[in-house]
């Protein structure tokens, strides 16, 4: 994957990119009131790539996630992803997105309690066409010992790299993460972001994680700030650091 | 200023609004269970408002006799009698009528009326027309509903056959009297006003017709207020013993007044039976619905105390939205029971004459059905207040601790490891709560077991058709003759057109005792090896009558507290009224009466008679029974006919006009139930799963997908709870024969796999529709907030 990594300057129609932002603006209008949460993203995502995306809160950062990862529609302004708009799709086409294309992991885990950690994974691998084995998922995020344990019996890290399994399992082209470290301390904080680094290297899975956090960023290839619901500054990490070497 | 409504309260006005589909649901419950006791104590309330009403006003007797034929002198001998306050006596017979529009005969009631002015006793209403004259010996005041039948008006005639002869009589007035209130087709269960009327004609014409000049064979006595009704009925019957007296029988037995009373005992039943289980069923969904709802206001509930409510201010306030929410039920099940009750007695006003439905305003069924309705609701927010009661404050502002699942639990492992994770997920969540998940099963068991307990009845009807005209009573015609006759009346009716085969009969009336049960009734003897009319055990088998010995229906034996092989006193009531002693030999089931039959030789040996009889089954050929029924009315000795096909065509035509009404009524309510169950419980798994459910639809789960972990465990409760409803409601069915029976008839017990069958279909649709309603939120389901909160 370093190759195409290495493949800096492309286009669009560009075999490596993934996906590709043009134009994207977001209102939302509550009451009188209209709120600009997006006021035009241009932005290539290429296949591969770790991103970390930081922004205070109410920068636009969630809501282009949202956008990016089928849950939301733009105001003006097109995703492209592997060639395709998404941004025309019913909703009926989102989910289809989603289910084939997108792992999301959740700042609150949000793993079904009735399940044990192998049957939170195998409820996504059960309706993907290639999936990982739930247990060879759960192995990859260093939790191949607790995979019959219930979410209740699991400790805040254990369920987050529970959740990454599941959001990986499936072998998705695009891995979006949302604090995913926000609700826990930095050790198990560490552990997780070992579990996404693992996963990004040895499945390829282009990742993009969203944070508060600046000291995740130096894990990344490349790091995009937002502010008021525009990009202010994109910037190509030199070198990637193992998130053991990171603090907060 | 003081607040109109304090901060709890508009919270609660405002969670009530938020919970309004739920409410709604249980309130579409509650007022179907209120709305079925007002109707059902509102209908008798008017009901018996206006019987009194009638009775009072038209001076119904108390105590009834028929003789054979009385002198008028004995009138001032009745008179005497302590405790009577009036004595009328009269003429009364049954004749066949030649009605040119009917293929087959009708029959009348003939009752004299005094030859001057009205009746002392059960006058008449007339409601169109003048009273009949004494010079015009052929004028009659017939029964409304006989006139309405036929439209029959003043001035049209009628054909009769009064003692052999054919006479036109003129219709003059068209009434009622509170005697036939309600009246019955001659051998039919149902009344048939094509084939039976009352016709009221002066004394002087009848005892000229039936030659009792000078004489009566009828008398009817009102009481004094503090009389002894069966001292009274014992100096009668000591008094006319000489006449014929077939015993004296007070309002009880009196066959119009009995069935009314029968009509509102099954009111009584239905109010006794039915609304219980809607309140059960509500107190059920309250107490879900509150349980939830104290879950999800865990906080709130913390800081309410933490500001200084006291545990008593909480848990009142939650059993106070109970009230409220039972309230907009009891509201709306007064107004819809008030308009139930109006025409349900209308309905009943078809089947019951009465000149006017007196509608009451029962405020007992009123009072009764609202606080039954705000108990039920109380009774199941209790535990629930409680709980929210029994929270600490420092640990309810905490959020709840995650739930805890374990592996295996109530479900074997085989069959989990086999599932997929949706089918998983819905299995371990059933079984997490084992009594939330029985208390939906019971609900919607409920639902279908009210519908197999009412649906029943038409199964029930059909035992009651099949068991006695095609199994019991199988002649194709039943002649009575007016009085006792030779074997020669037998010959005679065989060789009328179309007649294949005669089987004599003769009904005699008796008084049975033993020790201190007493019941004045009739036996009916029948040829031993008798085609026509059989008799059936309780396993359905023939049995036939033994040539010693009585068959008592079950229902008499039970009356009477014996069973075979106990003696019986039998006092004949006929002829030289001799006392004999029997003995019981079989018992045979019958819904109808209470009858008892013997062998007909036996009994003409046992009274001294030699091949007399009273009457006659038939067999006719169908191809000539019209040529039957014209030749039939002129034979003089013939009282009266009623053909089977006749009978069994109405109780079709009563049965078609009543089923589908019955069948959309009761359908709506049990769906009601269901309906509401699955709504109610579904709604509460989508506020505890939606979190769930939402982030699987953004791991790229369908509606579908996400609709199938949400519904598919009410899909399961309900597969579950539909045999348990089905059993439920043939036990729910047995209490109703057990309330509705009386001791003029027993209501079988049948319950056909269609009865079990539809009931599951209405039970099913009911349960999708409300799913349907439930999965269109999944829809609306925020799948943007749940990447940002914690539960």
């Amino acid at each position: 994957m370093s190759d195409t990594q290495a493949l800096l300057r492309t286009n669009d129609a560009d075999a490596n990119t993934l996906l590709s932002v043009r134009g994207l603006t977001k209102v939302y209008q509550t009451g009188a009131v209209k709120v600009h949460a997006l006021r035009g993203i241009d932005l290539t995502i290429k296949r591969g790539e770790l991103i970390v995306m930081l922004g205070a809160s109410g920068s636009g950062k969630s809501t282009l996630l949202n956008i990016i990862g089928g849950l939301d529609t733009p105001t003006t302004g097109t995703v492209t992803f592997m060639g395709e708009d998404i941004t025309g799709l019913r909703p009926s086409g989102l989910t289809q997105f989603r289910r084939a294309h997108v792992g999301f992991i959740f700042q609150f885990y949000n793993l079904v309690p009735s399940l044990t950690a192998r049957e939170n994974v195998a409820l996504v691998t059960e309706i993907s066409k290639n999936p990982i084995a739930p247990e060879e998922a759960l192995r990859m995020v260093g939790l191949g010992e607790r995979i019959h344990h219930f979410p209740a019996q699991l400790s805040g890290g254990e369920q987050q790299r529970v959740a990454v399994a599941r959001a990986i399992a499936k072998r998705p082209n695009l891995l979006l993460c949302d604090e995913p470290t926000g609700a826990l301390d930095s050790r198990t904080g560490v552990q997780v972001l070992e579990a996404l680094k693992t996963v990004n290297e040895e499945l390829g899975a282009t990742t993009l994680i969203i944070t508060h956090n600046v000291g995740i960023a130096e894990m990344s290839d490349r790091v995009i700030r937002l502010s008021d619901g525009m990009i202010s500054e994109e910037q190509a990490m030199n070198r990637r650091r193992k998130p053991s070497e990171l603090s907060w | 200023m003081v607040a109109l409504l304090s901060a709890l309260d508009r919270k609660l006005l405002r969670d009530l609004w938020r919970l309004r589909g739920q409410g709604l649901a249980v309130g579409i419950i509650i007022a179907c269970g209120v709305g079925i006791m007002i109707m059902a104590l509102g209908s008798l309330a008017s009901l018996k408002e206006s019987r009194s009403t009638y009775y009072d006003r038209y001076r119904f007797a108390e105590v009834f006799a028929d003789v054979k034929r009385a002198p008028d002198r004995m009138l001032a001998d009745l008179r005497e009698i302590p405790g009577v306050k009036s004595a009328e006596t009269r003429i009364t017979r049954i004749v066949t009528l030649d009605i040119e529009r009917l293929s087959e005969p009708a029959n009348a009631q003939l009752v004299s009326l005094p030859d001057e002015g009205r009746p002392l006793l059960n006058d008449l209403i007339v409601y169109e027309g003048r009273w009949p004259n004494l010079s015009r010996s052929e004028e009659a005041i017939i029964s409304r509903a006989f006139a309405e039948a036929h439209d029959y008006h003043p001035g049209d005639t009628v054909r009769a056959v009064l003692n052999g002869r054919a006479r036109d009589i003129e219709i003059v007035g068209i009434g009622d009297s509170p005697e036939y209130v309600w009246t019955l087709g001659i051998g039919s269960l149902l009344p048939d006003d094509k084939r039976f009327g009352v016709f009221w004609m002066r004394r002087q014409a009848l005892e000229r017709a039936f030659d009792l000049d000078g004489a009566f064979n009828n008398v009817t006595v009102s009481l004094l207020p503090n009389a002894i009704e069966q001292d009274v009925i014992d100096e009668m019957d000591r008094l006319l013993a000489p006449y014929g007296a077939i015993g004296a029988y007070g309002r009880d037995t009196q066959f119009s007044n009995a069935f009314v009373e029968s009509e509102m005992g099954q009111l009584v039943a239905m109010a006794r039976i039915i609304p219980p289980v809607f309140l059960i069923v509500s107190a059920f969904l309250i107490h879900a619905i509150l349980s939830r709802l104290i879950a999800v206001e865990r906080q709130q509930i913390g800081l309410l105390k933490a500001f200084g409510f006291t545990n008593t201010e909480v848990a009142s306030h939650y059993i106070k939205m109970a009230i409220v929410l039972s309230l907009f039920g009891v509201i709306g099940g007064l107004l819809i029971g008030r308009q139930l009750a109006r025409l349900t007695t209308y309905i009943y006003s078809d089947t019951m004459r009465f000149p006017e439905i007196v509608q009451v305003i029962d405020s007992t069924a009123y009072a009764s059905g609202t606080s039954a309705a705000i108990f039920a609701a109380v009774l199941g927010a209790m535990s629930a207040a409680l709980k929210a009661a029994r929270l600490k404050p420092a640990e309810a502002m905490n959020p709840a601790p995650p739930t805890v699942y374990k592996r295996g639990g109530l479900l074997p492992g085989w069959l989990l490891d086999r599932l997929d994770e949706p089918t998983r997920m819905i299995l371990r969540h059933s079984t997490r709560w084992p009594a939330r998940a029985l208390m939906t099963v019971f609900g919607i068991a409920a639902a279908m077991a009210l519908l197999v307990g009412t649906l029943f009845a038409f199964d029930s009807t059909d035992e009651m058709i099949d068991t006695i005209y095609y199994r019991t009573d199988v002649f194709d015609a039943a002649v009575t003759f007016a009085e006792v006759k030779g074997y020669d009346a037998v010959t005679e009716l065989k060789r009328l057109p179309g007649v294949l085969d005669v089987e004599p009969n003769r009904g005699v009336y008796v008084r049975f005792r033993n020790g201190v049960h007493t019941e004045r009734g009739s036996i009916t003897a029948i040829k031993a090896g008798s085609e026509a009319k059989r008799l059936l055990d309780a396993d359905g088998q023939m049995l036939g009558v033994a040539e010693a010995g009585l068959t008592l229906s079950t229902q008499l034996a039970e009356m009477l507290a014996v069973d075979v092989g106990d003696r019986l006193i039998v006092e004949v009531l006929e002829g030289n009224r001799p006392t004999l002693e029997l003995s019981v030999t079989a018992l045979a089931d019958e819904y109808i009466g209470y009858s008892a039959y013997m062998d007909l030789d036996t009994l003409g040996r046992l009274l001294g008679e030699t091949r007399v009889v009273s009457g006659a089954y038939l067999m006719l050929d169908p191809d000539r029974a019209a040529a039957f029924s014209d030749a039939v009315l002129d034979r003089p000795q013939v009282a009266s006919v009623a053909l089977r096909s006749s009978v069994i065509d109405t109780f079709n035509e009563t049965l078609e006009d009543t089923i589908t009404i019955m069948m959309t009524i009761y359908s709506l309510i049990g769906g009601a139930i269901a309906a509401g169950v699955v709504y109610n419980a579904a709604r509460i798994s989508l506020t505890e799963r939606g979190r769930e459910l939402a982030s699987l639809r953004v791991l790229g789960f369908t509606r579908g997908e996400a609709a199938y972990i949400l519904l598919g465990e009410q899909a399961l409760l309900v597969l579950f709870a539909i045999p348990i409803g089905a059993i439920l409601g043939a036990g729910f069915a047995h209490l109703i024969v057990l309330g509705m029976s009386t001791d003029l008839y027993r209501v079988p017990y049948a319950l056909s796999p269609s009865t079990r069958g539809f009931s599951a279909l209405v039970v099913l649709l009911a349960s999708l529709g409300a799913a349907v309603l439930v999965a269109q939120r999944i829809r609306n389901l925020d799948l943007i907030e749940v990447l940002k909160t914690r539960e």
